[in-house]
This record gives structure tokens, sequence and C-alpha cells, in this order.
């Protein structure tokens, strides 16, 4: 009778050990493919930023610690004119990148704010109003907008260059900010009417019988509540700007070139000087990098919006 | 009530009336008078383009500021004529002549061009030339060849949706800095695809030093072979590509699984055997609306695919990787064909409209006789 006993707790001393390795197995295994991964999403941007500081020695031997087993140069950055000590220094070929970067930024920036502008007044209006026209009610409505978001560039590109051609919007920076609000607006009416969908109507009730209009109630009462949601449409407007390149390369030549096509048009040349190239990705990629660690909550947000319920 | 107080109807009657008529008539006459000035001068300028009038117009800017001056004649009338319901309607006004004027026109005016000759490099201009494009575009290989690529890389989709999902369930595990990890599983999404083209397609595949080569030289494989052969080029366009896009749809996936109900994730944690019957029989099947939303999306952005291509291979070797929109664009830019490439982005446009419109069907009802 006590050998039974003794049996039963050993084998349950042993179902309660195993369980407890499988346990520690399932932890390790989870940390292990966490690292894998976090390995694939990291190297080739830590590639990227080590191969500015290499000399073509240090490239063609595959070199991939700096200190360890090369010594790190300022090689890609004072091509770029952004090393230290050509910082200060005129330089050309920082101008040139100067522009880009700022041309980049000026039509990210504008055609976001000009499709969250847009985007969330016809989100807010077809969250709470009743439209009819001819025989388009909201649903209808809802997606004329966000049928927008099948059409693929190319079947807009080429009219868009016979079209800009004749209104000489061709390499302006108006014509191509009108593009890119064109192509993030469904995305933020998407985000955006997700946002006020979940905003309750007795708020806007409220702000009638105080006598505010459907304007006012907006701006004064919805408007604040929303601006996260905002912030997040507006986020990743800018995120998908800033990577256009397609439409960018067929309507831009010299004055509204943007970053992505002059990463584009280094790559194309013969004899490409790798640290060079790699500083210009590398400060390409910087900015959204930087708004990818630091704004990530709203990226989230964003991303998910109307797709989780 | 802002919900349900109908614009439409006869329930606004009662505000209607409340308009003084004189500022409804003055709303009328705006709007009749942006009409009016939008028609005439695209009547002058269609005119003069034509050649019948010589007003010396150098482009057709005046039409874009008379559209400009049309829609701001409309929004005052109609916000005049309709009191409370033009205060509404001026909501979605904006976006709604903004999209007309940049996607429903260019998209008519795309068509028009669709059939006829034009040519940008040729001097005679562009000439109507009736389904000559349609029958050319038939007996195009390389256009067939692009569509068929296009199949491949829709259908890997599904491999970037399992991977994603891989990750995702990673990520709602109990783990520790659960933050970290996911800022740094989302960092490829936020890259610009040209950046990754190089960073990756040109100098990370590099065959003589690029570190993947290396690897698998090291491993022990023999002059390996990366954009030279069909299969292999293709596969790591792909791979690029799901590397930009998947934390995208991981995103989404977490989302969902965090949105489950609280007993369904306790189910789910036991380890063991039954984990893996739990996911199968419980986790999935909760998650496919969003599995579905996910998928589309992904989808629909994949068949957009060609920063890659275009920066990385051109749709080289022998058209391989092409996709319909680098293949349009070297169209393009090498012929500056642009009726026969608007031809081809249209039929592909059709094409895409009834496939999507088509799948989702399937999809609606299949996920009705499932719950």
């Amino acid at each position: 009778m006590t050998a039974t006993a003794l049996t039963a707790d050993m084998v349950d001393a042993r179902k309660v050990a195993r369980r407890h390795t499988r346990f520690i197995l399932g932890r390790v295994g989870i940390y292990v493919a966490l690292v894998v991964w976090a390995f694939v999403s990291l190297f080739p941007i830590y590639w990227t930023i080590t191969t500015t500081m290499k000399v073509a020695k240090d490239v063609q031997l595959g070199h991939m610690v700096p200190w360890v087993d090369f010594t790190p140069s300022w090689l890609g950055w004072r091509d770029l004119g952004l090393s230290p000590d050509t910082i200060g220094t005129t330089s050309t070929v920082r101008n040139e990148f100067v522009l880009r970067f700022t041309n980049s930024v000026v039509m990210g920036v504008g055609a976001s704010l000009l499709a969250v502008l847009i985007g969330s007044l016809a989100a807010y209006g077809l969250s709470r109003f009743q439209y009819k026209f001819l025989w388009m009610r909201n649903r209808d409505i809802s997606f004329f907008f966000l049928s927008q978001l099948i059409l693929p560039p190319v079947v807009l590109a080429l009219p868009f260059l016979v079209l800009y051609k004749e209104l000489a919007l061709l390499d302006t920076h108006f014509g191509l900010t009108m593009l890119y609000t064109l192509t993030v607006l469904p995305i933020v009416i998407w985000i955006m009417k997700d946002q006020f969908d979940t905003i309750p109507t007795e708020l806007d009730e409220a702000a009638q019988v105080d006598g505010l209009g459907p304007w006012g109630t907006f701006f004064r009462i919805i408007l604040p509540i929303a601006l996260p949601g905002m912030v997040a449409a507006f986020i990743l407007s800018l995120i998908l700007c800033w990577n256009e390149y397609f439409f960018a390369a067929l309507l831009t030549s010299t004055d509204a070139k943007t970053l992505p096509v002059l990463v584009a048009s280094q790559t194309g040349s013969q004899g490409i000087n790798w640290w060079t190239m790699a500083a210009v990705s590398t400060a390409a990629i910087a900015p959204l990098v930087v708004i990818g660690v630091i704004l990530e909550r709203y990226i989230v947000k964003g991303l998910t919006a109307g797709s989780v319920k | 009530m802002a919900n349900t107080a109908s614009v439409d109807g006869h329930m606004i009657e009662g505000q209607t009336a409340r308009v003084p008529t004189r500022r409804r008539t003055t709303g009328r006459v705006l709007i009749w008078l942006g009409i009016a000035i939008f028609a005439i001068v695209l009547l002058l300028q269609t005119l003069s383009a034509a050649g019948v009038v010589a007003l010396g117009f150098e482009n057709w800017r005046p039409t874009l500021y008379a559209y400009g001056v049309f829609s701001v004649l409309l929004c005052t009338g109609i916000v005049l004529s309709r009191g409370e319901r033009g205060w509404r309607a001026l909501f979605i006004l904006p976006a709604a002549l903004f999209t007309v004027a940049m996607a429903i026109f260019p998209t008519l005016f795309g068509l028009s061009i669709a059939f006829t000759d034009w040519n940008l490099a040729s001097a005679t201009g562009q000439k109507f030339n009736g389904i000559d494009n349609l029958v050319q575009l038939v007996h195009d290989p390389f256009y067939l060849n692009a569509l068929l690529n296009m199949i491949f890389y829709v259908c890997a989709v599904l491999f970037e949706y399992a991977i994603a999902f891989c990750l995702a369930l990673l990520l709602n595990a109990e783990i520790k800095a659960r933050k970290f990890w996911r800022v740094t599983f989302l960092l490829p999404f936020m890259l610009s695809p040209v950046a990754v083209s190089w960073m990756v397609g040109k100098s990370m595949l590099e065959t003589r030093f690029g570190p993947i080569p290396r690897f698998v030289r090291w491993v022990g494989v023999q002059s390996p072979s990366f954009f030279g052969d069909p299969i292999w080029a293709k596969l790591w366009i792909e791979a690029m590509d799901a590397w930009v896009s998947i934390p995208f749809v991981m995103i989404l996936l977490l989302a969902g699984l965090q949105a489950l109900p609280k007993e369904v994730q306790e189910a789910a944690k036991v380890d063991g055997a039954g984990a893996w019957q739990g996911f199968w029989q419980i986790t999935f099947p909760l998650m496919l609306p969003v599995s579905v939303t996910a998928i589309v999306i992904r989808m629909i952005f994949k068949l957009k695919l060609a920063d890659i291509v275009i920066n990385v291979t051109s749709g080289g070797p022998g058209g391989a990787t092409d996709t319909v929109s680098s293949f349009i664009y070297r169209e393009y830019r090498d012929r500056s064909n642009v009726g026969y490439g608007t031809m081809l982005a249209m039929v592909y446009l059709v094409i895409i409209a009834v496939l999507v419109t088509v799948f989702l069907n399937f999809v609606s009802k299949r996920m009705q006789r499932m719950t």
C-alpha cells in the first residue's frame, strides 16, 4: 500500500517535472523565435548603417562588426557632406540631398494634412448623417471613397502624365501633393469613420441642445475627442507619402523630385560607391525609423482601425 | 437625434421651409453661376485647343481654376439654399469634389486615351485606333506573363499571412518587453521599398560580397544564383516585399488576438498538445474575420507591387519578376507608349475589380455559412 502511494507520488512528481520542462522549453522556444525574427527585422538596417562606414576593402571582405573586424570611417557621410569634418563646408551633394529631403517633407506633410482635413470631414458626415445623392446613400458613398483603394497607381499614372503636362503641373510640388492626397484619402476616411463611429452620438445631441450647429459640434466637441485618431491617420499617411515612388518617378524630373527618386537614381549608376549609397539609404529611412520607434502606438492604432470589432 | 434626422424625403420639410426664399434663390443662382463659369471656360479652352478660335491659352490651367471656382460656388450655394441640410452636405462635398476631379475624371480620361495610338515620342499626336490596342494586348506575351506573375505574388500573400500569424501569436504570448519586440517587428513596415531595394536587393544580395550569398556559400552551395534564375529571382522579390509588409498583417492579427474574449485567451494558453488543438479549434476560427480583412487588404496592396521590381530587376530575368505595374512603367519609360500602356492598365483595373468583387462575395457567403 505504501509502495503504491509512493509510486503514485513519484508519477505525480515526474508529471509535474515533465510539465515544468515542457514549460521551460516552450519559454525558450518563444524567446528563440523572437530573437530570430528580430534579427531578420533588424539585420538589413544594421547592415546598411554599418556599410556607410566601410571602405572598399571592408565591403569586399564582408566585414560586419565595427571596431572588431573593421575600423569605421565617415566615408559614406563624407560623400554626402554630412560627416563631422565636412558639415561646415559647402557641398553640392548635400544641397541636392537636402533639397530632395525637404521636398519629401513638404509634400508628405502637405498631402497628409489635406487628406486628414477633408477626410475627417467626410468621415464625420458619413458617420453621423444620412445622405442621399441621386441613387447613392451612405453605404454607396462610403464605397465610392473606399473603392479608390483598389485603383492601382498605374491606372492613374499615364492619364496624369498627360493631364499634368497640359495643366503645366508636371514636376511641381502642388501637382504631386494633390496626387498624394488622393492616394491616402481612402485610408484616412476609413480610419476616421471608425473613430467617429466609436464616439457616442449622445455627445452630438447634447451639443445640439446647447445650440451648436453641425459644424460647431464637430469642431468644439467631437474633434478634440477624435484627435488621437487623426494623429494616427496623419502618421500613416505621412509614411505612405514619404515612401511613395511610382508617381514621383513618372511625374517629377528636377524641381519636385523626392527622396525615393534620388535613392533610386543612385542605384542605377555604374560603379556604385557602396558607402555613399548606404549613407543615402540610411538618411532616407532614418526619419521613419525614429517616427516608428517614438509613435508606434499611433501607427498601430491607425493600422488596426476598422479591422477589429 | 443626429443619427436619425433624415435628410431625405419629407422629414426635413420643416427645415427647408425655414430657409428664406431669398436666400434659397441666391443659393441656386450661385450654383448655376458656378456651373456656367466652369462650362464656359471649358468650352473656350476646348475650342481654342481644337483651333477653332485663337485665344492664346498657354495651358489648361484656366479650366482647373474654373473647377476651383465652381467648387466654392457650389458649396456656398448649397449651404445658402438648403440651410441645415446644406451644412451637413458640406462635410462630404470637399472630399467628393476632390475625388471626382482627381480619380474619376482621370480614369475616364484614361479610358479615352486607351483607345488611341498615342505615343509621346511621335510627332503626329494621338489618333483613335479602335480596338487595335486590345488586339495587340491579347497577343502580347509579356503582358500575359506579367499577369501570371501577379498570380504568384498574390498567392504568396498566404505565406506572408502564415508567418504574420506566428509572429502575432508570439507577441501575444506572455513575454517580457513586449513593446520592444513589437516595435522591432514593426520597423520594416516603415521603410521605403526603394531603400529596401537597395539595402537588400542590391547590397545584401550582391553575388560576390553580399552577406546572404556569402552565407549560402558558407553553407555549401557553390555559385548560388539569385537574380539570374527565374524562380529564385521571383522568390527573392517576394521575400523583400514580404519583409516590408508582414508587420502590417502581423499588427492586424495581433489586434484581433487581443480583442478575443478573455476565456478564449486563457483556453488557448494551455501548454503542450492541447495548445495545438486549441489553436485550430478555437483561436483560428474566431480569427477568421480579421484574417480575411488582413488578407484582402494585403492582396489589394500586393496588386500594386512595382517599386521593388523596378529598382532591383527591372522585370528580369526575361520578365520572370515582372509585375503588371512595372511592365506598364517600362512600356512608358522605354517606349513612351501612352495609348497602349493606358489600355494595359485599364484592362488590369477591370480584372482586379472583377476578381476582388468575386472574391469578396465568395468570402462573405462562406463566412455566413460558417457562423
